[in-house]
């Protein structure tokens, strides 16, 4: 009836882990209660999860993100304080328990932060930016994010019912293969995977159609933002990267449910090929998330520069280079696997030549700093920090690009430190940014700057403490993932490191803190220009939040700072003679109903449940066929509606002027 | 790319924006299948690397019966065959004759399923299942991929076919039997691949 | 920081040192002219230029793709020669004649195997000081990476499969080794001791080691092979032959090629 699933499967083993089995439900409770007590359900209900609005559908992106964020750091808390304590001991966590906190650190902080982050960003300002009122295909947004959302609560749900994978956030076989691995942990691990990258799949296609479709009149290409442009290019890395994940999980599924021998030790199995197949995404993922940050920075550093951004054709160029050359470097993940010297050399080349259009945006950031009037808004100090700190880990990676050096780094913490060198600067910063800077237009007051500034103070301070000494401790030989060890001499550099992931904690404080404080004072930091920062894109051209439709009437575009030659015109804010009737996609349960079915076949692919697999398999596809022989999917808003909503609009406008 | 006439001067917006909704989702579509080819250009590239690991199993050549694959891929090429006559009367608004197409198309789908299925199932009954080598996982895999695609697509057309007689050839529905004809039309092309990496080499 | 004791280790961590001076010549630049732009163009230092349409240079715009180009390209110079010249699959040049060593992987130990001795050792790899180490590397159970930092750098061990290391360490001393691709419970206390000795001693060591008694055979190498943690060290006096090519060919039916292609 329940297959695998015994009672043995909640997490008795440990009272470490029981109590964060508690946590997890208990959290759920309470918001459960509190939604109940404010009696929102309703609301949430109609105007969140069954919303197609591509600005709520981000929201919510970025809620998931943050949610996560919280989980994934604090395994990372979790890590450093055992590494700090485990020498000559067993520290405070078992092998075991250690291995699976270290595969969901990883697992959730790539696909279930960085990736819902960078998606719900895109969501709110993508279409905002290029001038049109939704993305291409509103209800298939929707239901990427609740697949999404789904991935994600089944490594929640792993918490609390059986264990998560041990295999590490890449899941190398044999050592994830059925026979070293009977468990769940790692079909956990794939299903959380698999459902959440069909999402992802689908958001590149949605987010390709819309840029190249959905454009204002008069916007070219060479007038779309800079993030426009990398989520772009990140867009066409989403759609052809993610297939190949979906096929590198997919085998390796297949040899743990069905006795196949793809990347088995013996019967023909070839364990090689999985670690190729996962690298031909795994690279282009790097990029898939960096790509947007790099668009944030550059929108972010020009308007608190005050300044034009320098470069702009470089800056596509770049971009686009970028996009292509990911998908020619995969091998450098695994040098020390006994290539010829030709093909590493070659892999080690190519890898640097990233390293040329890399190195073209960060000097175009600087000379759009040169000359220009900054201003220190927290996204500008995510901006200069993340400079900083990013040659450093450019310049580790070229190093690591070498063969023979990496065969002396590889799987030490001097590679942790590399990667966590571009992924917290380079990605998080970048969506840090993005998340300070557009937040006023998402939700129409002000973000306190105080505590982002905190914020941004306590996680670069923590970043160096945390990651500096990983450096050195992998140039003295140390193994990542090691949950105790032998050396006297690494426990220094260890606790340093902890103590740097403590000044993290405190950066997430004020994260806490900028939310509570910035809501409590919603009613006198309203924006009511929906401009707070003189911006230079369409986006600033609409109030804060934006209507439904974003826009009453679609601009026309003249320049790649659409709304500045506005300003600088005259012309902006202009009240057309008459408004016409707007048609907005209807709100829809399918997003919720597909993922909430998505959880359950992937919990019952998990548990080998397999009546519960057919009967939500069943329901998903029958879901999927009732919605796409439906005609009538959107509404249309009146004239007199849309115009109610703008009078609103310029009454706030001339309330401030 | 475009399922309908250009948009005429005397279209209102609305008609205007329904069109291009409907070009958006062809590309949209065209972008779906371009991600598809990725996934069986990786399960080609995994099968090309698994032939030699039969673990002394049986190998294609003691497998493959040609006979059995070229019915198959005539099956499949004539029902491309058949779906280009019912985008035809899509084209023409004859309703009847379109679901007569689309009939004619099922049933060689369906054949090719059924041919596939029985090659199937004497391969695991000789003992030649998926389990049996790296080199038969990735054969079951690779060729099985494609015949879930084909099965999908048969209850797409049992689907679409259901609408044509409810709804008529409207617009909604048109567009969605151009996008199931480029998914149909792409099944051909990956069996074509199948039967030459496939079947043709193992029995060489 | 790595303190290289042989010739390989020695160029890799130098390679590393080389390619790190070549790169500062851009790093140090680029972190000091952002923050000496971010200050000097604060929005309060009103005595600055301000060009805020100033965006557009050809010169700029090609210096800043040929700066990067510049270094690359140097860069790509050194790793192409390093990389062929420190294969690990090439033996290393050397007036001594060099001693071949096979390596198994085990959950969580390391068995070397003497062919020339006809002993094995687990959790201990001795040799010569001044003569090259030969290494032939597998595992017989997932995937792991052996790794000496001071002397070889690593490389992945595989069931089925055969990788190889060159090593040589310069003088006598003790060094430690490791697994460093994560393998399970046990990973973690997965080390083993590098002895470098001199010749006089090695040799004792071996004739130590062949007193022992106990042989490793088909029939005793599956209870060394079964998981155990944080093994001592442990001497086999024989060693059946062509025990290490039995290791990697059960799992490969015999008589046909593996399809994953093993440089020997």
């Amino acid at each position: 009836m329940f297959g695998k699933l015994t009672i043995e499967a909640l997490p008795l083993y440990s009272p470490i882990a029981a109590g964060g089995a508690a946590v997890t439900v208990g959290g759920a409770l309470l918001v459960a209660i509190v939604l109940t007590y404010l009696k929102a359900w309703k609301y949430l209900w109609t105007d969140w999860l069954t919303s197609v609005d591509h600005k709520r559908i981000g929201i919510m992106y970025v809620v998931l993100a943050l949610i996560m964020l919280l989980r994934g750091f604090v395994d990372a808390l979790m890590m450093r304080a055992q590494q700090a304590m485990a020498l000559n001991s067993g520290g405070y966590l078992p092998p075991e328990h250690f291995d699976q906190i270290f595969s969901s650190h990883g697992t959730i902080m790539i696909f279930f932060m960085a990736m819902p982050f960078m998606t719900g960003l895109m969501n709110v300002i993508v279409p905002l930016q290029i001038g049109t009122r939704d993305v291409a295909f509103p209800w298939l947004n929707a239901v990427s994010l609740w697949l999404s959302a789904a991935g994600a609560a089944l490594v929640m749900v792993s918490l609390v019912i059986g264990k998560f994978s041990t295999a590490g956030w890449t899941g190398y076989p044999p050592y994830s293969g059925i026979e070293y691995n009977p468990g769940v942990g790692v079909d956990y691990w794939i299903w959380a995977i698999l459902i959440s990258g069909v999402g992802s799949t689908m958001s590149g296609i949605n987010f390709i159609v819309t840029i190249l479709k959905r454009r204002a009149p008069g916007m070219t290409l060479m007038r779309m933002t800079p993030f426009v442009w990398t989520a772009l290019v990140a867009s066409v890395l989403m759609a052809f990267a993610f297939p190949a994940i979906t096929v590198a999980c997919g085998l390796l599924a297949l040899d743990r449910l069905a006795g196949m021998h793809f990347f088995t030790n013996a019967h023909g199995g070839n364990m090689m090929n999985y670690v190729n197949l996962f690298w031909i995404w795994g690279h282009p993922e790097v990029y898939i998330l960096i790509l947007p940050a790099f668009g944030i920075f550059s929108e972010v550093v020009s308007t608190f520069s005050r300044k034009r951004l320098f470069g702009y054709e470089s800056l596509v160029y770049a971009t686009a280079a970028i996009g292509i050359l990911s998908f020619t470097v995969w091998l450098h993940h695994f040098f020390t696997m006994g290539s010829s010297a030709n093909v590493n050399a070659f892999f080690g080349v190519m890898t640097m030549i990233i390293a040329v259009p890399t190195g073209v945006k960060v000097f175009n950031w600087l000379l759009t700093m040169y000359r220009g009037r900054i201003e220190f808004h927290p996204s500008m100090m995510w901006s200069i920090g993340f400079i900083v700190t990013f040659v450093i880990g450019g310049m580790t990676g070229v190093l690591l690009a070498i063969p023979p050096a990496d065969f002396l780094m590889h799987n030490t913490t001097f590679l942790v430190a590399h990667f966590h060198n571009m992924i917290i600067p380079g990605v998080l910063f970048g969506y840090l940014a993005g998340y300070m800077y557009w937040f006023p237009k998402a939700f129409g007051f002000a973000f306190h700057r105080g505590w982002g500034l905190g914020a941004f103070w306590c996680w670069i301070i923590g970043f160096y403490l945390a990651f500096m000494p990983l450096y050195l401790l992998g140039l003295k030989g140390m193994p990542r993932r090691m949950e105790t060890y032998n050396d006297p001499t690494w426990q220094p550099y260890l606790l340093v490191a902890a103590s740097g992931a403590l000044v993290v904690l405190c950066g997430i404080g004020c994260m806490v803190m900028q939310l509570y404080v910035s809501i409590r004072d919603r009613a006198k930091t309203r924006d009511l220009t929906g401009d707070p920062f003189d911006g230079r894109t369409l986006e600033w051209s609409t109030s804060s939040p934006p209507p439904p439709y974003n826009f009453a009437v679609i601009p026309t575009v003249g320049d790649r700072e659409a709304f500045l030659e506005m300003k600088e015109k005259g012309i902006a804010y202009r009240r057309p003679a008459a408004y016409e009737p707007i048609r907005i996609p209807s709100n829809t349960p399918i997003g919720v109903i597909l993922g909430a079915f998505g959880f359950v076949l992937g919990f019952a692919m998990v548990w080998h449940i397999w009546w519960l697999v057919l009967a939500s398999g069943l329901v998903l596809f029958a879901a999927v066929i009732v919605r796409s022989s439906n005609d009538d999917q959107e509404f249309t808003m009146s004239a007199a509606e849309v115009k109610a909503i703008e009078d609103q609009r310029y009454r706030q406008l001339g309330s401030r002027s | 790319m475009s399922v309908a006439p250009m948009s005429a001067p005397s279209m209102t917006a609305h008609e205007r924006e329904e069109i291009e909704t409907h070009e958006q989702r062809a590309l949209g579509f065209w972008l779906y299948l371009m991600g598809d080819a990725v996934i069986f250009a990786l399960l080609f590239a995994t099968y090309a690397i698994m032939i030699p690991g039969t673990d002394g199993g049986p190998t294609g050549k003691e497998l493959f019966e040609l006979d059995n694959a070229a019915i198959e891929t005539a099956l499949l090429l004539v029902s491309s065959m058949t779906f280009g006559f019912a985008s035809l009367q899509v084209k023409a608004g004859n309703r009847g004759a379109v679901l007569l197409w689309l009939a004619i198309t099922f049933v060689l789908g369906a054949a090719f399923v059924f041919l596939e299925v029985r090659e199937f199932a004497g391969m695991i009954a000789k003992g030649a299942g998926p389990d049996r080598s790296g080199f038969l996982s990735a054969f079951f895999t690779l060729v099985g991929t494609h015949g879930v695609h084909v099965t999908m697509g048969l209850i797409w057309i049992v689907v679409l076919g259901a609408q044509v007689a409810l709804k008529g050839l409207t617009l909604p529905v048109a567009s969605r039997l151009y996008r199931l004809g480029l998914f149909w039309h792409f099944l051909d092309i990956a069996w074509v691949g199948i039967f030459s990496i496939v079947y043709l080499p193992g029995l060489l | 920081m790595i303190d290289p004791k042989g010739p390989i280790a020695l160029a890799e961590r130098n390679l590393l040192f080389d390619a790190f001076c070549v790169m500062m010549i851009v790093v140090v630049p680029v972190i000091v002219l952002t923050l000496w732009f971010a200050w000097r163009y604060r929005a309060s230092n009103t005595k600055a230029v301000y060009a805020p349409t100033w965006a557009n240079s050809v010169k700029i715009d090609a210096l800043t793709w040929l700066i990067p180009a510049v270094i690359v390209i140097a860069v790509a110079v050194l790793l192409w020669r390093a990389t062929h010249r420190l294969d690990p699959y090439r033996p290393l040049e050397s007036k001594e004649p060099p001693i071949d060593v096979q390596v198994v992987a085990q959950d969580w130990k390391w068995l070397f195997i003497y062919p020339e001795q006809g002993i094995a050792v687990v959790n201990q790899l001795v040799f010569p000081a001044g003569r090259p180490v030969s290494l032939r590397i597998t595992s017989d159970t997932v995937m792991n990476s052996f790794y000496v930092p001071q002397l070889a750098g690593q490389i992945y061990a595989m069931a089925g499969m055969q990788t190889r290391l060159q090593m040589l360490a310069d003088q006598p001393g003790t060094f430690v080794g490791r697994n460093s691709q994560y393998s399970g419970g046990g990973y973690s206390q997965q080390h083993f001791e590098v002895k470098a000795m001199n010749q006089a001693d090695f040799d004792a060591w071996v004739a130590r080691a062949k007193q022992g008694g106990t042989r490793l055979d088909a029939t005793t190498y599956p209870a060394l092979a079964a998981q155990s943690r944080a093994n001592p060290i442990t001497y086999y006096s024989t060693v059946e032959p062509k025990l290490f090519d039995s290791i990697i060919d059960k799992y490969r039916h015999s008589g046909h090629a593996h399809s994953a292609p093993v440089r020997r």
